[in-house]
């Protein structure tokens, strides 16, 4: 069905034009006026501006594997995070503790752990489905680099950027 | 199956509905028949059933009798029941006449409830590095029938982790339930009893007997029966987790039995085989042999590009190149001047365009080298070709296996052959040294691995291993199964039918086979005993097209023993021949015979 | 007394073409600031204080660029024209005074006594190379933005001939010196009466100057292919029109010739009509070298004031359709400044001075 969209009629004072154009100049030069003089708000000034001290608790950043307050290295490499990654950021290659370790009784250990920052969306899926409380979403956002290999986050980055993690269930204890 | 002695039907109510089953029935199998699946952990269908661990708890009942000793009939018509005061077990039971069982009473999720809280109670609940898990029946019946709680405030008892049961197995007491499914395998199915339990009450651990070890050559399989993850694969332990592996159904080749098998792969490695059931062939088992029997195809020296020799030193080529100077070596060459050593590693399709090129070359020297090993009577069988059968069927030859290597052998020393064509074999199964090798005008070999042959041919060709293409083979009792493709190959290797297909154009004989099936169709129209057949209506158990009782005969691999074997079958022959005629009078023609030559 | 004069000329053409691509690069910079403001963004503010030094960066990203020449192209030509955009604009301002004196010297490189005939004949070189560079880049965007490009100049060059021949009917001359000179006498064109405010003729002069100063800006508009009449450019018809084909430097060229263009353009209306480098009050050069530099910013102010205004009139109004860029030129334009001389005429026949 065609609709017919009758162009208005326009009075010789609109078809002159003249009065369009200066009110569209009028306007522009509002603009214009008011940010010469700082009185409009325009976009944060990114690096020289943060907003780091106002992101909520909730923010979900860069993924990071943490430490318990005993220094162990949480990760049991269960792969879990990597099987619910939606976009298959996530890279494990479990390996087995020494018997000699004080810690063998946890058995498996991520012996490389990669994190994708280029596929990686920042959903938490990982951090939600870890039964280990291993990995969470930390605050970091400016995530750079200048190859593709860059921005592949190995265990020791991820290490680095998730520090230590108090208040997490400590199961792996003498009686377990 | 047809002509079974008839065994009386009896009649059984399952959750208030009558059914009939067979007399020998278990409760349990006549439970799953009708749709009710009855958890079990001690119970397996292969083995018997000791009944330890109350996982399958459920209430029966029978018939009230009336003075008359006849069943008392309610108002429907039907017998009333008088259900037992406590519930029974139902894996070891068999079935009766006017039995009636109830399988989700409340008794019985609390039996169940209760049963799976004391499993637990010092079960270590690592499932997160557990291999077990994504494929443990206490895991999926916790969510299914247990608590989602725990009550248990004591310490949990401390077992032994990671002992080693045996070379492949790796036990993990801590999350043993006692279901003692490995120990009766070791004793029903492996004979080689060496597991057992020691120690009382929640102290009780599996360990194999002083002085013993798990190292028969079945251990892997307590693995795959292993409800939880006590049992472990030292191999595939900690590789990889079962929900990333992808399962292709194949069959193994290291041998002719043919297990049936699933191969768990993710993205294009291979982590472990396991068995896949089939009655006809492997029942649920496989040997650890077969099993491990993968490493290969990943080994670092696999070849990955066609070469050709140049100069005295092999180059790598493009594949046309490859192809077409093969062509090139063989045509200059009579069909009598070349010979053409197959495998029976091939698959019947391989075969066939091996038989077509030597018919297109006008080659009549083709044999294939037999490979033979110790038989245990369980599964594992002499002859080590998955596909002794096929290759009998395909090349036709009315010779046993191997016959003509001798004969070949000693033509390429005397050169009147001038070419020869390795497929999947090393050419030292022909006693020939490096040198003569070295001397051939023409040495063509397609191969996975490279062997002195490969660093003596003129052309090599990298072919597919068995996981990374797709075919058929016929095992050792003359059942036809399928290969599939689990993993791609490597580099540049291609599948070994399109190898053939290409060699069989480049040399100017058969026209455009595009696809392994329009292959097979091909078999069927010129074999008899694949007549009817497609690679879809295999299907995934396979189908038996030769009855055979006995296996084939086949050789050793080493030199003396083949030049013996050589000599049986040069006396074979001549008792064979006989036979020819006497069947050719009779008219019958029949491969029962054939396979089974008089000796 | 030639030798001087030919030193000091040379001297003048060097610091006039520097100063002219020194605005032509901050023109850029200028109009991307004042382009932000418009639309309530920041723009470009990171190289250097307040991004002062983006125009650097800019060259130096240009030069840095892969010069690429597609190989469909008529070579010759297609290196040519970008030197043809370029380089009319530059010449023009030869003749246009652009101060007083300093210290006795005339602030005009070439006092020509045709001096408004030859910002109209080299200007509309121009055309050639944006028509060239079209043609050359064989390629049918270019193409259609070269022919776009040739129509709509000549439809408005008459116009813009047109709109000037009042102000030269009052001067009496075509030097542009004398035109200053006589504004300077007389009070600016774009309002005749100041200084003369009882005589009733200069009140009634201000009607066909202001019409004058309006077809002509217009024109000139349409001229330097600024938004509303950038048909020949139209990103988003043309994919950039005549310069599609071009990269790096020639694209920087074509760039300069068109901020160039604009640059001459406001510094001949200037001329024309706000008094050129004369300010009420302000003496010239010849009481003191000081003076002289004054004369010199306030002709530049002024023609940062003007192209300002080009750029604020960019930043407003809509690209025009085809047909309505005709009309508006052949149908409107040219008739006006047609009868606007006639009015002019008109007045001076009985205006008395
Ligand atoms: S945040 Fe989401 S996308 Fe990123 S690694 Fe975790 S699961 Fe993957
Ligand atoms: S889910 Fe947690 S414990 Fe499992 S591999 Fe990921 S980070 Fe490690
Ligand atoms: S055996 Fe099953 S329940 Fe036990 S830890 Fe392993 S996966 Fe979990
Ligand atoms: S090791 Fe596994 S199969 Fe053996 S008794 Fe324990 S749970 Fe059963
Ligand atoms: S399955 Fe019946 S007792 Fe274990």
């Amino acid at each position: 069905m065609t609709i017919t969209v009758p162009r208005p009629k326009l009075n010789w004072r609109e078809r002159l034009y003249l009065p369009a154009i200066a009110s569209g100049l009028a306007i522009t030069l509002k603009h214009f006026k008011n940010m010469l003089f700082g009185r409009t708000k325009v976009t944060m000034q990114y690096p020289e501006q943060k907003w780091d001290s106002h992101l909520p608790d909730y923010y979900r950043g860069a993924p990071a594997l943490v430490r318990d307050s005993g220094g162990r290295v949480r990760c049991v490499a269960c792969q879990l995070c990597e099987f619910i990654c939606p976009p298959r950021a996530i890279k494990i290659i479990p390996g087995e503790i020494p018997p000699s370790d004080r810690f063998a009784k946890v058995e498996k250990f991520p012996q490389e752990f990669d994190i994708d920052m280029i596929r990686c969306i920042y959903c938490g899926m990982c951090e939600e489905v870890c039964p280990e409380q291993a990995i969470f979403l930390r605050k970091d956002y400016a995530i750079t680099g200048f190859t593709r290999a860059d921005m592949v986050h190995h265990k020791e980055k991820l290490l680095e950027i998730g520090g230590v993690m108090h208040g997490v269930v400590l199961k792996w204890n003498e009686k377990k | 199956m047809p002509n079974e002695p008839a065994v009386p039907l009896l009649n059984v109510q399952i959750d208030g509905v009558w059914h009939q089953f067979p007399k020998g029935t278990r409760v349990i199998e006549a439970c799953e028949q009708v749709g009710i699946f009855v958890p079990r952990y001690c119970y397996h269908k292969k083995l018997s059933s000791p009944g330890n661990c109350r996982m399958c708890l459920i209430e029966m009942g029978f018939p009230r009798l009336g003075p008359d000793r006849k069943p008392e009939l309610g108002a429907d018509g039907k017998p009333i029941i008088n259900w037992m005061p406590r519930p029974q077990i139902c894996c070891a039971q068999d079935v009766a006449e006017g039995m009636a069982v109830r399988t989700d009473s409340p008794l019985v999720k609390e039996c169940q409830r209760g049963v799976l809280e004391f499993l637990l109670i010092n079960h270590p609940l690592d499932c997160p590095i557990c291999d077990q898990a994504g494929e443990c029946p206490l895991q999926e019946f916790s969510v299914d029938y247990g608590n989602s709680q725990s009550r248990f405030l004591e310490n949990k008892v401390k077992k032994p982790k990671a002992v080693q049961l045996g070379p492949r197995v790796t036990l993990d007491d801590e999350r043993c339930i006692l279901c003692s499914r490995c120990i009766r395998f070791c004793q029903e199915i492996a004979h080689d009893d060496v597991l057992g339990f020691v120690d009382r009450g929640s102290h009780t651990v599996l360990t194999a007997h002083p002085g013993r070890s798990l190292d028969n050559n079945y251990s892997l399989n307590t693995v795959d029966i292993c409800p939880v993850g006590a049992l472990t694969s030292t191999d595939f332990r900690f590789k990889m987790r079962v929900w990333f592996l992808k399962e292709t159904k194949s069959i193994c080749t290291s041998c002719a039995t043919g297990c049936n098998t699933v191969i768990g792969t993710r993205e294009d490695v291979i982590y472990r085989q396991t068995p896949r059931e089939n009655d006809h062939v492997n029942s649920s088992w496989m040997c650890d042999f077969g099993r491990l029997n993968y490493k290969y195809l990943e080994a670092p020296d696999r070849l990955l590009e066609p070469q050709i020799r140049s100069e005295g030193r092999l180059v790598p080529a493009d594949w046309p190149t490859a192809i077409g100077q093969a062509a090139l070596q063989l045509k200059q060459f009579a069909g009598s001047e070349i010979a053409i050593v197959a495998s029976g590693r091939m698959t019947n399709e391989e075969l066939w365009l091996t038989t077509q090129l030597a018919n297109s070359l006008g080659v009549k020297r083709i044999d294939i080298v037999p490979r033979r090993g110790k038989a245990d009577h369980i599964l594992l069988s002499k002859d080590r070709n998955p596909n002794t059968n096929g290759a009998r069927l395909i090349l036709g030859s009315s010779s046993a296996p191997g016959a003509k290597l001798l004969s070949i052998a000693s033509a390429v020393r005397s050169g009147a052959i001038k070419a020869l064509v390795i497929l999947k074999e090393n050419a030292m199964h022909l006693g020939l040294s490096v040198e003569e090798l070295g001397q051939m005008p023409a040495l063509i070999v397609m191969n996975t691995l490279p062997n002195e042959a490969t660093q003596n041919a003129t052309v090599v060709l990298p072919a597919c291993g068995f996981a990374e293409k797709r075919g058929s083979m016929v095992n050792g009792k003359g059942r036809l199964q399928r290969l599939n493709r689990a993993v791609r190959p490597p580099g540049n290797a291609r599948d070994d039918w399109e190898i053939l297909r290409d060699l069989l154009q480049a040399t100017g004989g058969g026209n455009s086979l595009h696809s392994i099936e329009e292959v097979f169709r091909r078999i069927s129209e010129t074999v008899p005993q694949f007549g009817g057949l497609s690679l879809s209506k295999i299907g995934d158990a396979g189908v038996h097209i030769l009855q055979i009782e006995e296996l084939p005969p086949t050789q050793p691999q080493d030199q003396k023993a083949i030049e013996e074997a050589i000599e049986i079958q040069t006396r074979r022959r001549a008792v064979h021949e006989q036979v020819h005629e006497a069947r050719a009078r009779v008219g019958a023609s029949s491969i029962e015979r054939e396979a089974a030559p008089p000796r | 007394m030639n030798f001087f004069f030919i030193i000091t000329s040379l001297i003048k053409i060097a610091i006039v073409l520097g100063v002219i691509l020194f605005m032509v690069s901050y023109a850029v910079y200028a109009e991307r600031r004042v382009s932000a403001f418009i639309q309530d963004r920041v723009g470009p503010n990171r190289v250097g204080p307040a991004g002062l030094l983006q125009p650097l960066a800019d060259m130096f990203k240009l030069l840095l660029k892969e010069d690429f020449t597609p190989r469909t192209t008529n070579t010759f030509y297609y290196w040519l024209a970008p030197c043809l955009a370029v380089m009319p604009a530059i010449i023009t301002i030869a003749v246009v005074p652009f101060g007083s004196t300093l210290f006795g010297i005339p602030m005009v490189i070439a006092d020509v006594n045709v001096g408004i005939f030859f910002v109209f004949a080299i200007s509309s070189l121009g055309v050639y190379g944006i028509v060239i560079g079209g043609w050359a880049s064989n390629s049918k965007y270019p193409f259609l933005g070269g022919i776009r490009s040739s129509a709509q100049m000549l439809s408005y060059e008459l116009s813009l001939g047109l709109a000037v021949i009042p102000v030269f009917l009052l001067v009496g001359s075509l030097r542009l010196t004398s035109v200053v000179q006589y504004q300077i006498e007389h009070g600016w064109f774009i309002a005749p009466f100041i200084g003369d405010w009882m005589n009733p003729w200069k009140w009634l002069l201000t009607i066909p100057m202001i019409i004058s100063f309006l077809v002509f800006m217009i024109a000139i508009f349409a001229e330097t292919n600024r938004l509303p009449f950038d048909l020949p450019e139209a990103e988003q018809e043309l994919a950039g029109g005549y310069n599609t084909e071009y990269s790096s430097m020639k694209f920087a060229l074509y760039f300069l010739g068109e901020y160039a263009a604009m640059i001459t353009g406001a510094a001949v209306v200037v001329t024309l009509f706000f008094g050129g480098w004369h300010f009420p009050g302000i003496p010239d050069g010849s009481h003191g070298w000081i003076f002289g530099l004054i004369n010199i910013a306030v002709f530049l102010a002024k023609v940062a004031v003007v192209i300002f205004l080009f750029m604020w009139v960019r930043w407003t109004l809509p690209r025009f359709r085809w047909d309505q860029l005709m009309r508006l030129g052949w149908l409107f334009f040219f008739e006006i400044a047609l009868v606007n001389i006639f009015l002019v005429a008109g007045i001076l026949a009985y205006m008395t001075p």
